[in-house]
């Protein structure tokens, strides 16, 4: 493929036709995505998620140009919501990043949610893929601002940072979505404001009651003897005045040394890989009943579930009993 | 497979006035496009380079400041440098009848004057992109 070729020997508007083709699930994006597969798996993935309006995209695009200093190329994701009504969206994050334009080791890409919760879009994984292939070395993700259920970053992201701002309440509101369990770093953005301060303390007390050994609590799969602590830390930046970026490089720098030097690093690409392939092993399988039960049977059970002749657990089996038929 | 028409609205110049611009987005995003909204005082190279990394379709420019006869060239050219001659191009704002024919010349697909129903503009993006 021409395109290809083209984007990795650094075409960028070649990578911006191919990354089209991956968002929009085309063959060609599939194709493209099977045989750069190889090359994937270098990229250091940064996922920012947190309240709306906290300051993400501002501190995305302060962050890459500290970031870009250590760098010579750097790739940005920004996700916004689609409207579940029209299906267009609004992407505004960019406007957030205009200071970047001028530097052509910057590639950012705006991408709608297109109705999938967990703050990313179904394709921003193989977007990043992409990205990592290409050979960007550090991708940024700025997922959806939705205060709650923005744990999928943690599926494609190495370092988790989570964005709060003083004064929206949301504290409580990050602990209750369990958003804090998958927060590599912890950020209050606006410092410049004097609530700020309260907010910092209300989420060391909050953090605190969480764990004391970082959040990290061993997992039952996962080999005690790599559970190394990170103290998840808790930084101040005010983004639009330039200030505590030095502070987050260093954080985000020190996390990605623990990964490694822990074992982590490894564990994580073993997670993501799994669940890449569950991903996809559920599409499949899913086209597949769907292609093989025929519209007709299906509609049937629903019908039977309907009139509460049959619970849908049993509905389910039957329709799946003759293809397991050997 | 999903297709969505993706539409760059961005706001060149130095005027500090975007109602008209976030209006015209906000009617694209109701139509079912992805508006990528890049806000004020963007630079011919900041709209073209945007053009470029988001993918898009077309291109929707809005001009208060009466500078279009200068920002309207540089820009086609950056994006004719980056290899997007073929996207088209429209401008909405302030423009004096007798410019439109000069734009259009310059490369322009359309151009919008004050007060256009949204919905032209809807139907325009469709019939222009074939989509
Ligand atoms: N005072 C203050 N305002 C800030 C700071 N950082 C960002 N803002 C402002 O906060 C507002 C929202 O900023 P964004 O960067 O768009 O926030 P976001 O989290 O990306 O928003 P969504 O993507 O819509 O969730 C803007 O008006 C910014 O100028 C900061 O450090 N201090
Ligand atoms: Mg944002």
């Amino acid at each position: 493929m021409q395109l290809l070729e083209a984007a990795l020997a650094g075409d960028r508007r070649a990578l911006a036709r191919l990354l089209s083709w991956v968002e929009n699930g085309a063959p060609e994006g599939r194709e493209a995505l099977a045989t750069l597969f190889p090359r994937t798996g270098q990229a250091h993935v940064i996922g920012i998620t947190g309240s709306p309006g906290a300051g993400k995209s501002t501190l995305v695009g302060k962050l890459a140009r500290e970031l870009r200093q250590r760098v010579p190329r750097l790739a940005i994701v920004a996700v916004d919501p689609s409207s579940p009504f029209s299906g267009g969206a609004l992407l505004g994050d960019r406007l957030r990043m205009q200071d970047l334009a001028a530097d052509a080791g910057i590639f950012i890409r705006s991408m709608a949610s297109r109705g999938h919760p967990g703050g990313i879009a179904y394709a921003t994984r193989d977007v990043v893929l992409l990205l990592d292939a290409v050979g960007f070395p550090v991708i940024l993700v700025e997922t959806v601002g939705a205060g709650q259920a923005q744990v999928e970053v943690a599926r494609i992201a190495h370092t988790v940072v989570l964005v709060e701002a003083p004064g929206m309440g949301d504290e409580v509101q990050a602990l209750k979505a369990g958003l804090m369990e998958i927060a590599d770093i912890i950020v209050v953005n606006k410092a410049d404001r004097p609530e700020a301060r309260q907010t910092v303390r209300a989420l060391q007390s909050a953090y605190f009651g969480v764990t004391t050994t970082g959040h990290h609590g061993p997992r039952a799969d996962e080999p005690l003897e790599v559970v190394a602590g990170w103290e998840t830390p808790i930084l101040q930046t005010a983004a639009i005045e330039n200030q505590g970026l030095t502070e987050l490089v260093e954080a985000i720098t020190a996390h990605r040394q623990y990964l490694e030097s822990s074992g982590r690093w490894e564990l994580r690409r073993r997670l993501h890989a799994r669940a890449e392939v569950e991903t996809w092993l559920q599409r499949h399988l899913l086209l597949l009943v769907e292609q093989r039960v025929g519209e007709e049977r299906f509609a049937a059970a629903v019908e039977a579930v309907l009139r509460r002749e049959k619970d849908p657990a049993t509905a389910a089996q039957e329709l799946l009993a003759p293809l397991l038929k050997p | 497979m999903e297709r969505k028409i993706r539409v760059l609205i961005a706001k060149p110049g130095l005027d500090g006035h975007d109602r008209g611009a976030k209006v015209v987005a906000r009617a694209l995003r109701d139509a079912g496009m992805e508006v990528i909204y890049t806000g004020l005082r963007q630079t011919p190279v900041m709209v073209a380079e945007a053009a470029l990394q988001e993918d898009v379709d077309v291109v929707g420019l809005s001009i208060l400041s009466g500078a279009h006869m200068a920002l309207v060239p540089r820009i086609l050219d950056e994006l004719r440098q980056r290899g997007l001659g073929a996207v088209p191009v429209f401008v909405g704002g302030i423009i004096p009848a007798d410019d439109v024919p000069a734009l259009k010349e310059l490369g322009v697909t359309e151009v919008f004057g004050p007060g256009t129903n949204t919905q032209t503009i809807v139907s325009f993006i469709h019939q222009t992109i074939g989509a």
